[in-house]
């Protein structure tokens, strides 16, 4: 191989998709290091703190694609402090000053402030694809920065970021000239927009495919846009109540009639059940629906609008679904392979909205089912086997009973059987979450047979080390492992120091490890940053009480290759 | 918090709050493990059995046993308890066992009845000198409650929450960051409820989609409740929206108190006496909160953003109550608009 020229040795890298087999044939020789760092396009940084941005534009000038993510998982349930880290600006300004080519940036949790889009708005002539989730530190001027001046741009796609809302006028920052939008996405913008501007905007830009509205914009609206934009393939609905004036409403449903390309629908912001009944022509198409953000929709009204639904893969409801509503999803949608069921009513009792049952169902309506991600009141073990033996297919499993340590209802075990089936039948599983009454047996068999396991979530699981001991002995591909309020301890943690290596990261927050666990681990392994995050609150303790033995209320390790990072704030030690 | 317990000393009413049936047992679960509702004190201090049936804390309790570091562990206790309390006293880290139950005694009691809209975050832990004996057996009282005698699966002392037998209204264990859900799904089902109920005919409530940041969450008493809850200031936007939902909080919990048999079920919910007037001075009750000069302020008075960013706490004050001198300077505000 080594005899190929170059150029062919480059041109069958171009063939190669996956980060994972680019990172692999980079390792071969030097001769194939060269070829590939020349040519790589695409560059996944899973990990911000990992490396420095400077060395990812050295290594790879010819980058056009960057994936960057920052904080940990358990960020998004606030169990990391706001200022922790994760700051984008380093990243964009590296990449301004060394590889001003770059078109695609995608960032998840990380902090992004008005200044980055900035920079990327006029450093980065090409620029098309800005990609952000759960981000935070902007506001709408950034994003008229982007709007104002990326010519080219192809996608805004904003999902679940907290961003400060500072007027409509972003939107209308478009110029005139930009006509190359396919994708946009302000679902989660609070504020007011410009209706005027956003219905001008959609007109002038005729590959429009995927428009996600926020709750600001008016059925109204909605209809005029959907006029303008007659091949959008994922719809994301503005404010779709019944406050609006009829015609409005019956534009909307002649509108949705002429859809022949919808695939997916999304927003149903503060739906009315009343106005469901204007998406009925659409539903035979789609692929994709969202109703999870549409508490008012239950019941039949729900019921009605999913037996429309025959080609779904992927639903997003809330568990006001119940389980008899989930029973006429598995009647219904064969073609089913992703479901999440979110709580509606997190703080009250009130009566079981999904239980077990509405599991069952559609693991035995639903074959193809691969991805999931469940809350409900209560988990049998009984249930979790029957799912497993219907469903082996599931690459993602994340099972969410909403009482902490809960176990199974009818026979009082805890639930190490339920999942221990799971883990067993499906090979292919790579994301596991654990709730409900768990003992170390359950990372017993999580150990001997989750082999294609990387992301692990434990909460309030296990009797001892041994139980994390299991996990980092036998999940031999795992890459991701958080931890919270569980008893596992500094033997645990320094059972295997060399295996965080391996992983990406390891989150542990309430748990039993000490001060002195996490010296050691920082000591004996320096390519792990150790970085333990003391809340402000505890301050005065740690001065009362500094010894070692404190047991550490959160720890992050992440194998970097970057040193201590510079930019951590008081309260976290990088050790 | 303290002062609350004393309130609740020699009123029997307190223990009235417990909705369902007052003779818990100590239930044989699973391996043999006992729950905690064992009417003598010292039980408490068991160590308990095995997995299955046990409330999580006692869970905890008994893998508690088979840590390594059982020293320490206590101070992880203290840890976990401060991790549910958004405003803890500032305790060592080590503390007496009976202390760490005592801080998951009032996880426990906060639940008993649940409420619906907000996501209390917790409570700060009392110093546990005075209200002890009451505490505790309110803690008994809490965990024999939900335990189901019908549903023999329900462990007893399921007391972190929801469980089948839906006569309580026991409330998840308001854990820092859980259920694992984004703060604006939390807000969203939070909010949801009064547009839920105003569903029936009529035009639709806007549901304020709130994209939730950081809580700012205050505590807020009641006059003749012993337990106080908290509330976000951020989940509302205005004054209406906040008594709307101070009273729906406080509504459930009085009703406890006056008939407790039958407080627990939702469908009860329109019997309850809507607790209305609280910015007005025409109901039953008045809303006050302290501000960060220490005043005591009638609520309504200032901005909301003013309110927001002054307010401390609040209480629910029996209008009867308002005493000239403690809103002394409230009055002459009042007078000014």
């Amino acid at each position: 191989m080594t005899y190929f020229p170059e150029e062919v040795v480059e041109h069958i890298f171009d063939f190669l998709s996956s980060h994972r087999d680019h990172n692999a044939v980079s390792t071969v020789c030097k001769a194939w290091y060269r070829v590939e760092r020349l040519s790589r396009r695409s560059v996944f940084v899973g990990n911000c703190y990992a490396v420095r941005p400077e060395r990812v534009v050295a290594r790879f000038p010819g980058v056009r694609s960057l994936s960057v993510k920052g904080k940990p998982h358990f960020a998004d349930f606030n169990l990391v402090p706001d200022d922790w880290g994760g700051f984008a600006l380093p990243w964009i300004e590296a990449f301004a000053r060394g590889s001003p080519g770059l078109e695609e940036l995608r960032l998840k949790r990380m902090v992004v402030s008005d200044e980055c889009l900035e920079l990327l708005a006029r450093f980065f002539p090409n620029f098309k694809v800005l990609v952000l989730i759960s981000c935070e530190g902007f506001s709408t001027d950034g994003l008229a920065a982007i709007a104002t001046h990326c010519r080219v741009l192809r996608e805004l796609d904003l999902q679940e970021n907290e961003v400060e809302d500072r007027g409509p006028r972003w939107l209308s920052c478009f110029p005139d000239s930009c006509t190359s939008l396919v994708s946009l996405n302000f679902a989660c913008l609070k504020g007011e927009v410009n209706a005027g501007a956003l219905e001008r905007l959609v007109a002038r830009c005729p590959n429009i495919r995927t428009l996600r509205l926020n709750c600001a914009v008016s059925v109204d609206s909605l209809s005029k846009i959907l006029a303008c934009a007659p091949h959008l393939v994922d719809l994301g609905t503005g404010s779709f109540t019944i406050d609006h004036p009829a015609e409005a409403y019956h534009r909307l449903i002649n509108n949705f009639t002429k859809y022949k390309s919808l695939k997916s629908l999304s927003g149903f912001w503060d739906a009315s059940p009343r106005c469901l009944p204007a998406v009925y022509p659409i539903c035979g198409n789609l692929t994709g629906l969202n109703l999870s953000y549409a508490p008012a929709i239950q019941g039949a009204d729900l019921i009605k609008l999913i037996r429309l639904c025959l080609k779904l893969q992927r639903l997003w409801v809330l568990d006001c679904i119940g389980d008899k509503g989930l029973a006429v999803v598995a009647s219904t949608c064969k073609e089913l392979q992703e479901l999440r069921v979110f709580p509606s009513d997190v703080c009250g009792a009130g009566t079981a909205a999904v239980t077990e049952e509405g599991l069952v169902a559609i693991s035995s309506g639903c074959p193809k089912l691969n991805s999931l991600l469940y809350f409900c009141h209560q988990m049998t073990n009984a249930a979790l086997v029957t799912v497993a033996k219907n469903c082996p297919y599931f690459t993602r499993f994340r099972l969410c009973i909403l009482d902490p340590g809960k176990p199974d209802p009818v026979t009082n075990q805890p639930l190490d059987e339920g999942f221990g089936a799971i883990v067993q039948s499906c090979k292919d599983l790579r994301r596991l979450s654990l709730s409900g009454l768990l003992t170390d047996q359950v990372f017993l068999y999580i150990g001997m047979y989750a082999e294609r396991l990387e992301m692990l979530s434990i909460a309030f699981a296990g009797d001892s080390d041994k139980g994390m001991v299991y996990v980092l002995n036998g999940c031999k591909n795992l890459r991701k492992l958080e931890i919270r309020d569980s008893p596992f301890g500094d033997a645990a943690l320094l059972e295997d120091v060399g295996k965080y290596e391996t992983m990406r990261s390891l989150w542990m927050s309430s748990c039993y490890v000490t001060l002195k666990g996490c010296k050691t681990l920082a000591a004996k392994m320096p390519r792990l940053n150790v970085e333990v995050i003391n809340e402000r609150d505890e301050s005065n303790e740690m001065e009362e009480n500094p010894s070692d033995l404190r047991i550490v209320e959160k720890m992050y390790v992440y194998r970097t290759v970057a040193g201590p990072r510079n930019d951590a704030p008081d309260f976290v030690w990088m050790l | 918090m303290e002062e609350d317990f004393r309130k609740g000393e020699g009123r029997p009413q307190l223990l009235d709050l417990i909705p369902n049936e007052r003779d818990w047992m100590v239930k044989d679960v699973g391996g043999g493990g006992k729950c905690f509702g064992v009417s003598e004190e010292k039980k408490l201090e068991l160590r308990l059995g095995l997995p299955g049936g046990e409330d999580w804390p006692a869970v905890k309790e008994k893998r508690e046993e088979h840590s390594i570091q059982s020293a320490l562990s206590l101070g992880h206790y203290s840890k976990v308890s401060k991790t549910i309390c958004t405003n803890p006293s500032p305790v060592g880290a080590k503390r007496g066992f009976l202390d760490t139950v005592e801080s998951k005694t009032e996880v426990f009691q906060q639940q008993q009845p649940g409420f619906l809209q907000l996501q209390a975050k917790g409570k700060e832990l009392s110093q546990k000198t005075n209200g002890r004996a009451e505490q505790q057996s309110l803690e008994k009282k809490a965990c024999g409650s939900p335990a189901a005698h019908g549903s023999a699966a329900a462990p007893c002392g399921d007391g972190a929450g929801a469980n089948n037998s839906s006569q309580t209204r026991t409330a998840p264990t308001p854990v820092v960051g859980w259920p694992p859900i984004r703060s604006f799904r939390r807000n969203l089902a939070s909010i949801s409820k009064p547009s839920l109920e105003s569903q029936n005919g009529g035009p639709e409530t806007a549901v304020k989609f709130e994209n939730g940041r950081k809580g700012l969450f205050v505590k807020i008493n009641m006059d003749g409740i012993p337990i106080g809850r908290k509330v976000d200031l951020k989940a509302y936007d205005s004054y209406e929206k906040l008594s709307l939902a101070v009273g729906e909080l406080f509504q459930g919990l009085l009703a406890a108190q006056r008939d407790p048999l039958t407080a627990g079920t939702q469908k009860n919910a329109e019997q309850k006496q809507a607790i209305t007037g609280l910015l007005d001075g025409s109901g039953e009750y008045t809303l006050v909160y302290e501000d960060d000069e220490g005043d005591r302020m009638l609520v309504g008075d200032v901005p909301w953003d003013m309110f927001v960013s002054t307010a401390k706490r609040l209480r629910v004050l029996k209008s009867s109550e308002l005493s000239a001198s403690s809103l002394g300077a409230v009055s002459r505000k009042r007078t000014a608009t």
